[in-house]
């Protein structure tokens, strides 16, 4: 019942220490335990997927389970499938638009509980796909937590309408409203 | 830089990813959704019980040696959709489109969203949804495969007047479940997943009896009322088995389907009495007995016709041109599974109704099976002055699949 996803602790100085484990796989989630590893491994995701895409940009969504009793940090992603990749948050600016802009300090997931990522909230974000992503093939995504411990995971891509927010404090070469067939200028 | 070129960072999906939706089944999990209706309700435990009979609850399994919808009992609506391929869809991208509809109908089936599904609330009433996919011809050659024999148009028949717009189709979809909600939610979801590599050829939608309106397996009626489907081999024995399920290559655990409009006079109908209605089949219309046997009864329906019987006049009382008659033939090889479901459309000109049978057979070989019965209807039979077939489709329904495949990964990996 869950995307296959990697958990591997990065830090150099941990290395010996790496550990490589199957995410649990369950629909209750886990019951909370004591938060004495790397946060990587503590988190599950399911339901994940990304909007296909021809160029520009694309964004993935899924939904990220804390099974300890401590509140964890997703802090940044990496993705070989886009240049830039940024963790989106959707907010209401001053002329009362929702509108998305990076997330300042990074998803939070609290303790035993879930985040879900979906259209018109909080997101992954691509920017400058290096090619088209396309409904059936996948997506991989390396998530990195407040405590350097990492988490890859692979979300198959759908086709999707929906995903069109406008953005806030555009700091790339970005159409505002229809970003879908824009190229990022990012290439 | 635009990069060309097959990268490993868009992996092939070759494993759950796509295909996590099937971890409960059966009835376990029509267990579990009952519960999650109570929960859901806010009611006290002890409610939990009336939540469980809820017909809506019902889950039929995806996973398995063959596909879910054809051997499952009936469910009251069913919508059938034809799509035809766009023309840049090759091989690879089959395989990436059967991912992804499989995932739906996967996670649908067991009551669950699929991914991306914008109207999730529509997704929790499973009311024994099935989806069933089908290959047509052009689907089998794209897919670079070896397509059986009687993977192709029907013979003309001399009684058919078929309308180009329920004719053929590349990809089948057959959606079916309890609840009519429930199959447009899931008719929609496979759509907007299928739009990017298919066009829509046709839809058709048909319906049986409610669920808990009569008894389950009570054999269906049509609307021209007669009770529809008495001799159809039983699923679950090896009868059923030997006349539908395919033995060899990428099909051995599939069947063919044939899809057959068949319009029903109901105008011309009206004029005729009972006694005619009855001889036209050569069963009773109250409890679909053979002629021979007794109209009273629910048990009778299934006596075997006796076609030497005479009247007094000395007539056989199966009359040879009934369409019972017609439709038997001395070799018990040549027998289909119908499946089959009413429909009733909106008119045009001065009818009054646009009604039919949406007739769906399954059968191992579709020219050694459905060819000569239909061959046989098609010289003679009484039903044919009331009924005349306006689509007709065929297709080959592969095997289902197990949690780490995908529908059609037998032909397509």
């Amino acid at each position: 019942m869950t995307t296959t996803t990697r958990n591997v602790v990065s830090l150099g100085a941990l290395i010996a220490l790496a550990t490589m484990f199957t995410a649990a796989c369950s629909t209750d989630g886990p019951a909370p335990t004591e938060n004495a590893g790397p946060a990587a491994g503590s988190v599950t995701i399911t339901n994940g997927w990304a909007k296909a895409a021809e160029d520009g940009m694309s964004a993935v969504f899924g939904e990220l389970t804390n099974s300890t009793s401590s509140d964890v940090i997703i802090s940044s992603a990496t993705t070989d499938a886009a240049d830039m990749i940024e963790l989106h948050e959707t907010v209401e600016n001053e002329s009362g638009d929702m509108v998305m802009r990076e997330i300042e300090g990074g998803f939070v997931i609290p303790a035993s509980d879930t985040l879900a990522l979906e259209p018109g909230a909080d997101h992954i974000m691509l920017m400058g796909l290096t090619q088209p992503i396309t409904a059936g093939e996948e997506v991989s995504i390396t998530l990195t937590f407040s405590d350097d411990s990492t988490l890859e995971f692979s979300a198959p891509v759908k086709d999707y309408a929906g995903a069109n927010e406008s953005y806030a404090d555009i700091d790339h070469d970005m159409d505002h409203s229809d970003h879908e067939d824009t190229d990022s200028g990012e290439k | 830089m635009p990069r060309t070129g097959k990268d490993s960072r868009l992996s092939r999906p070759s494993r759950r990813q796509f295909l996590v939706g099937g971890a409960i089944a059966g009835v376990g999990a029509a267990a579990a959704v009952g519960i999650d209706f109570a929960l859901k309700s806010g009611a006290p435990a002890t409610d939990a019980p009336a939540a469980a009979t809820l017909s809506g609850a019902g889950v039929v399994p995806f996973y398995g040696e063959h596909q879910a919808g054809i051997a499952t009992d009936a469910q009251a609506h069913a919508t059938l959709i034809a799509l035809d391929l766009r023309d840049d869809v090759d091989r690879e991208a089959l395989r990436r489109m059967m991912l992804v509809l499989t995932d739906d109908a996967a996670r649908l089936s067991q009551g669950e969203k699929a991914l991306a599904d914008s109207e999730p609330e529509l997704a929790v009433v499973p009311a024994r949804l099935t989806v069933t996919f089908g290959f047509g011809p052009r689907f089998v050659s794209r897919a670079r495969g070896e397509a059986p024999s009687w993977l192709r148009p029907l013979p003309e028949f001399g009684i058919d007047d078929l309308d180009p717009a329920f004719v053929g189709g590349d990809l089948l979809i057959q959606i079916a479940a309890d609840d009519l909600v429930t199959v447009a939610h899931a008719a929609r979801m496979l759509l907007k997943d299928a739009r990017s590599f298919t066009t829509v050829r046709w839809t058709q939608r048909g319906f049986r009896r409610s669920r808990g309106s009569v008894a389950q397996g009570t054999t269906m009626r049509n609307l021209f009322g007669q009770v529809d489907g008495t001799a159809n081999p039983v699923p679950g024995t090896s009868d059923f088995d030997r006349l539908v399920w395919c033995a060899q290559g990428w099909l051995a655990g599939g069947t063919s389907a044939v899809i057959r409009r068949i319009d029903m006079d109901l105008d011309e109908w009206d004029r005729l009495d009972r006694i005619g209605r009855e001889q036209s089949v050569g069963r009773y219309l109250s409890n679909g007995a053979p002629l021979t046997s007794s109209p009273h009864g629910p048990d009778a329906e299934f006596d075997e016709p006796d076609f030497e019987a005479t009247t007094r006049a000395g007539f056989p009382v199966i009359a040879e041109f009934s369409h019972m008659a017609r439709a038997r033939s001395s070799d018990s090889s040549e027998r289909i599974f119908r499946r089959a479901y009413n429909y009733d459309d909106q008119p045009d000109g001065d009818r009054v109704s646009n009604s039919g049978l949406l007739f769906i057979s399954f059968q191992a070989d579709i020219d050694a099976q459905f060819v000569p019965l239909q061959s046989r209807l098609d010289q003679l039979d009484l039903l044919n002055e009331w009924t005349t077939p306006v689509g007709s489709a065929v297709f080959a329904i592969p095997p289902g699949c197990r949690e780490d495949g995908f529908i059609g990964d037998t032909l397509l990996t």
